[in-house]
C-alpha cells in the first residue's frame, strides 16, 4: 500500500488551514534530512505540522539551520515551534530512568512564522492562533 | 610525491592530536538576539587583550557573522587559562526583514541585514554541532527564559556533552530576575552579571577558568 503524503493544501481549500499530524512510526523510517524536508515542505505550504514524537536535538539544530537558509523576503520568514516536555526527561517513567532509556518523545507543533500569530505554551497545553494566508 | 605529502599529512595529524589538549578551547557565546553576547565578548576581550570584538547594538541581529578572538589569556589565582572566544549571531527560528524597518533602517538595507542574519545563524548552528569545545549561554534576565529557542539550544548543547555555563545578564536593570533564569535550567550553573556595567566579573572569570580551563 502506498504511503499517504500530506496533500497539497492549495488544491483543497484556498482559505482553510491544513493541519498535518505526523505519527512517530511515519517519522521513524526517515533520515534526518527527510524529516526536515517533510516538515519544511508542509510549513512552507502554510500548514501546521504536528509531530507525535518530535525531533532529536541534532535534528532540531539542523531544522534551525535549514530554516535559516530558506528564509527569503516576502516569501518565507521562518518557523514557530513549540514542544513537550519542557524539561528533558520530565515525563520519563521510573522504568525508563531505571533502564537508562532516554525519552525523546515530545509532541511538537511547527508552523509558518508569518501565519502563527501567537504560539503559547503552558504546562499542559500548546495553543496556536493561526491566521489564514 | 604523493607518498611524501601523505606522510606529511599523517605526521601533522598525529602532532595535531598530541598537542590537541594544549590548544586553547574554543568557547562559543550563544543565546537569543539582544541578550548581550557581544557586550560580554567585548568586555572579556578588553579586560584580557585590550581590544574589542565587534559592535553592540539594541537592534536585534546586530551580530550577523560569528567573530573570533583567539588566545585570550585569563589569569586566575596565579594560573592562566587560554581560550578562543567566538561571539555568535543571536539564534532565532524566524527572521523578518520588516522588523528592521521599525529601527529606522531602509528596506534594501533591512533585506540585506536579514539575509546576513539568516546566514550567520545557520553558520552558528553548524559550528555548534562541529566546532566548539564549550558554551557560554547568555540570557537577558529581564526576559522570560522559557522559550523554545532556549530549550532547543540547551538540549542541543547537552546532547553534545559540551560544558556549559548560563549567564544571566543585565542584572543592573530593576526587572532582572536571576532566580527565574536559574529555575529554568536547574541542571546547569547560572552566573549573574552585567556585561555592560561590569558587575560580578570576578565570578564570571572564576567560572570560565573552572569550566573551560
Ligand atoms: N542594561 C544592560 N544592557 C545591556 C547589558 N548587556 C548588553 N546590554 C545592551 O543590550 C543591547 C544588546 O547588546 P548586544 O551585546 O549587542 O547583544 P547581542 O546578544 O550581541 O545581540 P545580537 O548580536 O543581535 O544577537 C545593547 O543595547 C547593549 O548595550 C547589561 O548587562 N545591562
Ligand atoms: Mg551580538
Amino acid at each position: 500500500m502506498p504511503e499517504a503524503t500530506p496533500s497539497d493544501s492549495t488544491t483543497e481549500s484556498q482559505n482553510g488551514v491544513q493541519i498535518d499530524l505526523i505519527s512517530g512510526s511515519r517519522m521513524e523510517g526517515l533520515r534526518s534530512m527527510e524529516k526536515i524536508r517533510l516538515i519544511l515542505d508542509g510549513v512552507r505550504d502554510g500548514n501546521i505540522v504536528i509531530l507525535e514524537e518530535g525531533l532529536s536535538p541534532d535534528e532540531e539544530s539542523k531544522l534551525i539551520e535549514v530554516t535559516m537558509t530558506e528564509i527569503s523576503p516576502d516569501d518565507f520568514t521562518g518557523i514557530e515551534i513549540e514542544s513537550y516536555p519542557h524539561e528533558e526527561a520530565a515525563d520519563q517513567s521510573f522504568l525508563d530512568r531505571l533502564m537508562g532509556r532516554e525519552s525523546t518523545k515530545k509532541l511538537t507543533v511547527i508552523g509558518p512564522a508569518n501565519q502563527i500569530e501567537t504560539l503559547h505554551k503552558d504546562d499542559q497545553l500548546i495553543s496556536a492562533l493561526v491566521s489564514r494566508k | 610525491m604523493g607518498l611524501l605529502t601523505n606522510l606529511k599529512d599523517s605526521v601533522s595529524r598525529v602532532t595535531d592530536r598530541l598537542f590537541a589538549s594544549d590548544d586553547p578551547k574554543r568557547i562559543g557565546i550563544y543565546g537569543p538576539p539582544n541578550a548581550g553576547k557581544t557586550t560580554l565578548a567585548n568586555r572579556i576581550a578588553r579586560d584580557w587583550t585590550g581590544d574589542a570584538i565587534g559592535p553592540e547594538s539594541h537592534v536585534p541581529h546586530e551580530t550577523r557573522r560569528a567573530r573570533r578572538k583567539e588566545g585570550v589569556d585569563i589569569e586566575r589565582n596565579g594560573r592562566s587559562v587560554t581560550i578562543d572566544i567566538v561571539d555568535t549571531p543571536g539564534v532565532a527560528t524566524k527572521v523578518d526583514y520588516k522588523e528592521f524597518l521599525d529601527h529606522d533602517i531602509e528596506k534594501d538595507d533591512a533585506i540585506r541585514r536579514s539575509r546576513e542574519a539568516t546566514e550567520g545563524v545557520a553558520e552558528a548552528m553548524h559550528w555548534l554541532r562541529e566546532d566548539v569545545d564549550g558554551v557560554i549561554y547568555v540570557l537577558d534576565s529581564t526576559t522570560d527564559p522559557f522559550t523554545q529557542v532556549n530549550t532547543m539550544l540547551i538540549g542541543i548543547i547537552e546532547s553534545r556533552d559540551l560544558p556549559v555555563l548560563i549567564f544571566a545578564n543585565k542584572i543592573d536593570l530593576d526587572e532582572a530576575d536571576i532566580k527565574r533564569v536559574a529555575d529554568a535550567f536547574p541542571q546547569h550553573e547560572t552566573v549573574p552579571l552585567s556585561a555592560l556595567e561590569g558587575d560580578n566579573m570576578d565570578e564570571v572569570y572564576d567560572k570560565i577558568a573552572e569550566y573551560f580551563g
